[in-house]
């Protein structure tokens, strides 16, 4: 049980935070909850003092992209043991997506979510994202001024794309009434047809149904256009193709107020995992090739795509210890991000750690317009602390998400993540 | 010889030695198919179980047979394919039929890689005989010896393949083994029945089927399945015959010994007139003399152990 001081200082690391410029070995002062000074030799009288001497500090990862199955499901994931997944994955805020049971397609489920995580929750902040519509069914607009009222940061029908340009178009205007905007899952389920990898060499070799890249970049095209047309904000969530990322790309040149993530295991991994039937590398969009890999690299590079979200789709082993073809879709993802990121963008020298930060820290917070992100004095004190050179073997049996599906399992990657604080308070520390 | 492999989950991997020791095996089994005493030892004290998830006759059966021919203790399980989604796990099933004693699980199953699943988990050896669209190596290796015996070595022979490749285990299969034993693999075939980058796997697509046949040493057939028109993969029966059926006069432009196959089972005036199917150079009939005998090779070669007879 750690002291309880009003006042923590983090002595010694090397602070990193993208938001404010800073890259420097320095103390971060917090006191009550906020980032009270930034500096040299701060003094610590009456404080409780964590050495971060060797170690860099940055602000709080936020993923904007996560399910954490509860209410309904939570054979797969509750909201105890995500938020624990979070914090120990680094994240000191996650948004999660509505296709829970029931949908959260109203007020009562966005407060009930809301709530557990407050009282229940590892201290992550937990930020919901509602239904375009009802039941995730595509027909009638779910209760998004309701929905936001109570809490919840954006809308979309995740899993479930909204085939019906007409009510994406409706939902884009009405839910900007509201401040809220719509995170989508571009994927058109015809092209998808009964594909269950990403088409190309693998899945002939495997003779499994592919899924075409078209699937995803014909409807990323179709949201540009109808946001474009509509002037309203659109954010499109696991960007996985080449071609995607050069829509996104243009029609950010063009002045379209797109905005996109990608997820690790698009960086980290590709189709070839696939070969000996692997179910957790079933994932939906399908890891894809090499070139596309290089592609969601080049496009966090240069800006086209804003953040890297986990996806975090926790399954039961029983969902994946059965055949390919139904097997369910999905990686658990908060544990792994840090670590396949940093190895594959940071340690290859496609970016710097700086850079990084940012995308897992003070580009989501933007997007999403919550505090965080930043460790600016008088910030709130949503702090992670890395050792981002220890060599980690990760072991989906040790994770604290009730899902141990990952394709990473017994590999080993760079980047460990030693602690993590929300609003001052300590929620994880490597034991 | 043995097989120095647990299990045979495809012929892709399968080196050139294996194959030919399994057909020459399959040579000297078929003595056992012909003759009057059709009881040998081979799997005297094995048991062995096939597991279908699918309907089949002539694989299960020449299975079925090839174990009672060689005094195995032969069962078999026939599992709805709407049972694999709610009932028991693959897993499940494979790991209590290890514990029943089984030697050899002969499993065929509509998905893809479901083989290689159970054989992760069970110690019994697995044959795949047929998964998704995957792989058929057994019906490979007896179309292999088919082809042998009246060709007189795979070296070098022109192979063409018309029909539905895209969901055919039968020709990857096929594309694995021929091209490991040095044979010339041309496809031919709707384009919306082509996987993508098919040619990576060693073969080559034709055109038409007219460029397919010319100067082939083999023609085969692959079943069209009904369902693959109402799906949309081409317009009708009649315009897919146009372009595509194996006629005889089509085949007249492979060489003059060539020979016509099919796996089976046959939609007669769809991938295959049956003037081609019934016609002199149809070996389709003796395809499946094949199958018991290469079956039975494969059995005795997983089961038997180093050192033994």
């Amino acid at each position: 049980m750690l002291a309880v001081y009003d006042k923590t200082i983090i002595r010694g690391g090397r602070v990193v935070d993208p938001a404010s410029g800073i890259d420097a070995v320095c103390d971060l002062l917090i006191e009550n909850g906020r980032i009270a000074a930034i500096g040299e030799n701060l003094p610590c009288e009456e404080a409780n003092v964590i050495d971060a001497a060797g170690k860099v500090v940055a602000p709080g990862f936020i993923d904007m992209h996560c399910h954490l199955r509860d209410p309904g499901q939570e054979y797969k994931e509750d909201l105890v043991s995500g938020t624990k997944s979070a914090a120990r994955g680094g994240f000191t805020g996650v948004c999660c997506m509505p296709n829970t049971r029931p949908v959260n397609d109203n007020a009562s489920v966005t407060r009930y979510i809301i709530e557990k995580a407050q009282l229940r929750g590892s201290g992550v902040h937990v930020y919901p994202v509602g239904a375009i519509s009802k039941g995730l069914e595509g027909t009638e607009m779910a209760e998004i001024g309701r929905m936001k009222q109570a809490g919840i940061i954006a809308i979309s029908d995740d899993g479930k794309p909204v085939k019906n340009s007409n009510l994406l178009r409706l939902a884009m205007q009405y839910a900007d009434y509201f401040g809220v905007f719509i995170m989508s899952h571009s994927e058109d389920k015809n092209l998808v047809g009964d594909g269950v990898m990403n088409e190309g060499y693998m899945s002939t070799k495997l003779g499994l149904p592919g899924i075409t890249r078209a699937a995803e970049e014909v409807m990323i095209a179709r949201d540009i256009l109808v946001a474009e047309a509509e002037g309203k904000r659109i954010h499109l969530c696991h960007v996985s193709t080449r071609g995607g990322v050069q829509l996104v790309r243009e029609a950010k040149k063009r002045g379209v107020r797109v905005t996109a993530e990608t997820a690790p295991h698009y960086i980290g991994a590709t189709d070839e995992w696939v070969a000996g039937y692997d179910s957790n590398c079933r994932v939906n969009p399908p890891l894809r090739e090499e070139e596309d890999r290089l592609a969601c690299i080049a496009g966090l590079c240069d800006g086209t795509l804003d953040a890297i979200a986990t996806d975090h789709a926790p399954h039961h082993q029983d969902e994946k210890r059965v055949e390919f073809h139904i097997a369910a879709s999905g990686i658990s993802g908060f544990e792994t991000a840090f670590c396949v990121s940093y190895t594959e963008l940071v340690k290859k020298g496609y970016m710097s750690l700086s850079q990084l930060i940012e995308k897992m820290s003070a580009a989501p917070a933007k997007l999403l317009g919550v505090e965080g992100g930043s460790l600016a004095v008088g910030s709130a004190a949503d702090v992670v602390v890395l050792d981002p050179e220890r060599e980690l073997t990760v072991d989906a049996e040790a994770f604290a998400s009730k899902g141990h599906n990952t394709p990473f399992h017994g590999k080993t990657y760079s980047g460990a993540v030693c602690m993590t604080m929300v609003g001052g308070r300590v929620i994880y520390e490597e034991a | 010889m043995n097989l120095k492999r647990k299990d045979l989950l495809g012929l892709d991997g399968v080196s050139r030695e294996e194959i030919t020791g399994i057909l020459d095996t399959a040579m000297m089994m078929r003595q056992v198919v012909r003759s009057n005493n059709k009881k040998t030892a081979h799997l005297q004290g094995k048991s062995i179980v096939t597991l279908f998830y699918e309907n089949s006759t002539r694989t299960r059966m020449s299975f079925e047979l090839a174990s009672k021919y060689m005094s195995a203790a032969a069962a078999n399980i026939s599992a709805s394919a709407s049972s694999v989604a709610k009932g028991e796990t693959l897993i499940d099933t494979g790991v209590t039929l290890d514990q029943m004693g089984t030697d050899v699980i002969i499993i065929r199953h509509p998905m893809s890689g479901a083989p290689a699943l159970l054989a992760k988990h069970v110690r019994s050896s697995i044959i795949n005989a047929g998964d998704g669209m995957n792989e058929h190596p057994t019906q490979a290796l007896l179309d292999m010896m088919t082809m042998r015996e009246h060709l007189g070595s795979l070296d070098g022979i022109k192979v063409a393949i018309c029909g539905d490749v895209m969901h055919s285990r039968v020709a990857r299969s096929n594309i694995y083994g021929l091209t490991t034993m040095g044979a010339k693999v041309v496809l031919c075939a709707p384009p919306t029945l082509i996987p993508v980058h098919i040619e990576k796997l060693g073969c080559t697509v034709a055109p038409t089927i007219e460029d397919a046949c010319e100067g082939a040493d083999v023609v085969m057939g692959l079943r069209i399945q009904r369902e693959r028109q109402q799906k949309g993969l081409f317009p009708s029966v009649a315009e897919y015959c146009d372009n595509w059926e194996i006629t005889p006069e089509r085949v007249a432009l492979a060489k003059k010994h060539a020979l016509v196959m099919h796996p089976g089972p046959m939609n007669r005036g769809v991938e295959i007139a049956s003037s081609a199917a019934d016609g002199p150079q149809s070996v389709i009939t003796q395809q499946v003399e094949s199958g018991v005998a290469v079956r039975m090779a494969l059995l005795y070669m997983l089961t038997r152990k180093e050192g033994q007879f």
